[in-house]
């Protein structure tokens, strides 16, 4: 038994049950959440250690031998997802006690928010198919619940939008592994990697053809991207930050695992060049529909569906430059976005809107809020020394390296159109002058601009530390891209699961 | 069964998916149902269906008798089945909600989160 695989997803489930507990006094609650999300920002670096000192870790679940039983596995990818889970649940926490109105707070929203962490931490943590699909389901049940929690129209449609289209990818990934059982008789992904080999080719790559779409809705990969628009923007500013920079990833992070470890890329028909030209697609209808937005949050929410496009373009180079590219972009991205949505709220606590033509002056009103803004913004966009620079460098060196110059000519197109829309951002919400009609902005007490703008300017500091650390950090997403593509391919993982058995 | 099974599971998910494409928020929820359903029947038959044989081992084998029941899709549909069931309940609760809020049940008409 190997505590720290396991740690990651019990300590959030505790703090859950025993803030749960304190439900009269939101005073307690909020103690616990805090000390809860500490708890799993501690665990994830213990993760983390683990990890670097002794390699993959897994853990059988009572030990009962893998395939049989539930296993817990992680790797470098895994550690250092959980890892980005640990500190927006750190982030989040403090923010959302200023920032989520009372009487929501008051409606479970910590218990809530933590089963989120859960759900998300076991995703990233599971060696199994069947429970990646359990814990994706626990992810949506909470994300739903705090995707409908004020309960007033927007947020309501907004949710319902939501529940519907995932509950499809939920069916289309429940009839995915239904057929995969069906096929090849296991669900251990590890298993899997040592058995998909010997399947047969059509009913391999019509299999990871379904999985494609499953995770495809869950990432917004372009077809299937509709939802997140349309849902994002109607939620507290705190909730919208955690779902912009984890859940979206988290399908992200099912297809790097999916498509690495069970359905090799490479080798499942033209899987690969669908998921390359979605990809190229995905990142320029997401950036071409944030510039027509007019509101701040809606156009964060399609920047959200370019820059997943980043993220699958490097999955389907599928170079080991390319993975590695890969996950340190998903490490920047969940950062950055979560910064911005964190400085949309403080935004809109102070104007009391998020509409672009009604907002104005901020600059003048907080230079530091501008720059904690501009910080993510300009990463966002790839500007040196921020993280989003080294990220989209090292994906066009891969492009380049892998000879798809169009993958990169559209990469770096969108880069330059993510800039404009960001600056559009800025004229709007900094620099104009706000329109006369508005009323003065509000002055948040100090105890409320504690709360939320420290946490923000915590996450702001990261995109320029990963920026300035990236050698270092770039090594460890190398060493995670080795586990996964290495020269021996995904062998270590499997005999890291599976054991002496082989 | 192992014949009928997948005209039942076709079945079920074709009207499953007409009716979540229609207007009606309340046909969205129907339509959810059946989906489910069909899913789940779709992996309990994954293990491929066996009449009356438990996979249980005799004393002094180490091994199921041959024609035994796979349980494994057995236990994944139990699981499945009680995660559509909390999320079914869930969204009636919310369609309601929807509904006294918006005082339709059109989804065509839901559109304040376009503008």
């Amino acid at each position: 038994m190997n505590l720290v695989t396991v740690l990651p997803i019990v300590i959030p489930l505790v703090t859950a049950i025993v803030s749960l507990f304190a439900w009269r006094s939101l005073r307690v609650q909020r103690w616990i959440s805090l000390a809860g999300a500490a708890g799993l920002l501690g665990s994830a670096v213990a993760l983390l250690v683990a990890v670097r000192a002794g390699g993959i870790q897994a853990t059988q679940i009572g030990d009962w031998p893998a395939p049989y039983g539930i296993t817990f596995v992680a790797d470098h990818l895994t550690a250092t997802m959980v890892l980005l889970a640990g500190i927006i649940g750190m982030a989040v926490v403090p923010y959302s006690c200023a920032s989520v109105d009372r009487e929501q707070e008051e409606a479970a929203y910590h218990p809530l928010l933590h089963v989120l962490l859960m759900g998300v931490c076991g995703a990233f943590l599971t060696g199994d198919l069947f429970n990646l699909y359990v814990w994706f389901e626990v992810m949506l049940i909470s994300s739903f619940v705090l995707m409908g929690l004020g309960g007033r129209r927007p947020q309501l449609e907004g949710a319902l939008k939501y529940v519907a289209l995932n509950l499809i990818a939920s069916f289309i990934f429940l009839v995915s592994v239904g057929l995969l059982y069906a096929a090849v008789g296991t669900l251990n992904m590890a298993d899997l990697a040592t058995r998909v080999p010997d399947l047969d080719r059509g009913i391999a790559t019509s299999l990871a053809m379904s999985f494609l779409v499953a995770f495809g809705v869950k990432a917004a990969v372009f077809p299937l991207f509709f939802w997140l628009p349309a849902s994002y923007h109607t939620q507290p500013a705190a909730v919208a930050a955690i779902f912009a920079g984890l859940l979206t990833k988290v399908g992200v992070y099912a297809m790097f695992r999916v498509f690495t470890l069970v359905f090799v890329l490479r080798d499942v028909g033209a899987t690969q060049t669908l998921l390359l030209v979605l990809s190229m697609l995905t990142m320029v209808t997401g950036v071409l529909g944030a510039v027509a937005q007019n509101e701040l949050r809606r156009l964060l929410s399609f920047h959200i569906i370019s820059q997943i496009g980043y993220m699958v373009v490097a999955l389907a180079l599928f170079t080991p430059l390319s993975i590695a590219a890969g996950v340190f972009f998903v490490a920047h991205n969940t950062l950055a976005k979560s910064t911005l949505f964190l400085v949309s709220g403080v935004v809109e606590r102070r104007r009391g809107t998020y509409d672009l033509d009604r907002l104005g002056g901020t600059y003048r009103e907080s230079p530091w809020l501008a720059l904690l803004f501009a910080l993510p913004a300009l990463a966002l966009a790839g500007i040196p020394p921020l993280s989003g620079f080294v990220a989209k460098l090292e994906i066009v060196q891969a492009g380049l390296e892998a000879d798809a110059y169009i993958a990169v000519a559209t990469a770096l197109a969108v880069s330059l159109l993510t800039l404009f829309s960001m600056s559009k951002i800025w004229n709007a919400v900094f620099w104009q002058p706000p329109p006369a009609s508005e009323p003065p902005p509000r002055r948040p007490p100090a105890g409320e601009r504690w709360l939320m703008e420290c946490p923000t300017a915590v996450m702001a500091a990261f995109t320029v530390v990963v920026g300035l650390a990236a050698g270092p950090l770039f090594g460890w997403t190398q060493a995670a891209a080795d586990e996964l593509l290495g020269p021996f391919g995904p062998s270590g993982y499997v005999e890291r699961v599976l054991g002496e058995q082989r | 069964m192992n014949l009928i099974l997948p005209f039942v599971v076709g079945a079920l998910v074709a009207a499953g998916l007409y009716m979540m494409m229609r207007r009606s928020s309340i046909k969205l929820l129907i339509g959810f149902a059946l989906l489910s359903h069909g899913a789940n029947l779709l992996v309990f038959s994954a293990g491929g269906l066996v009449r009356g044989g438990a996979p249980l081992i005799e004393q002094g084998e180490s091994l199921p008798p041959a024609a035994h029941a796979d349980p494994l899709p057995q236990a994944l549909v139990l699981t499945a089945m009680v995660i559509s069931f909390g999320v079914l309940a869930f969204a009636i609760a919310l369609v309601l909600r929807t509904y006294r809020e918006t005082k339709t049940d059109d989804v065509d008409k839901m559109t304040t989160t376009e503008r």
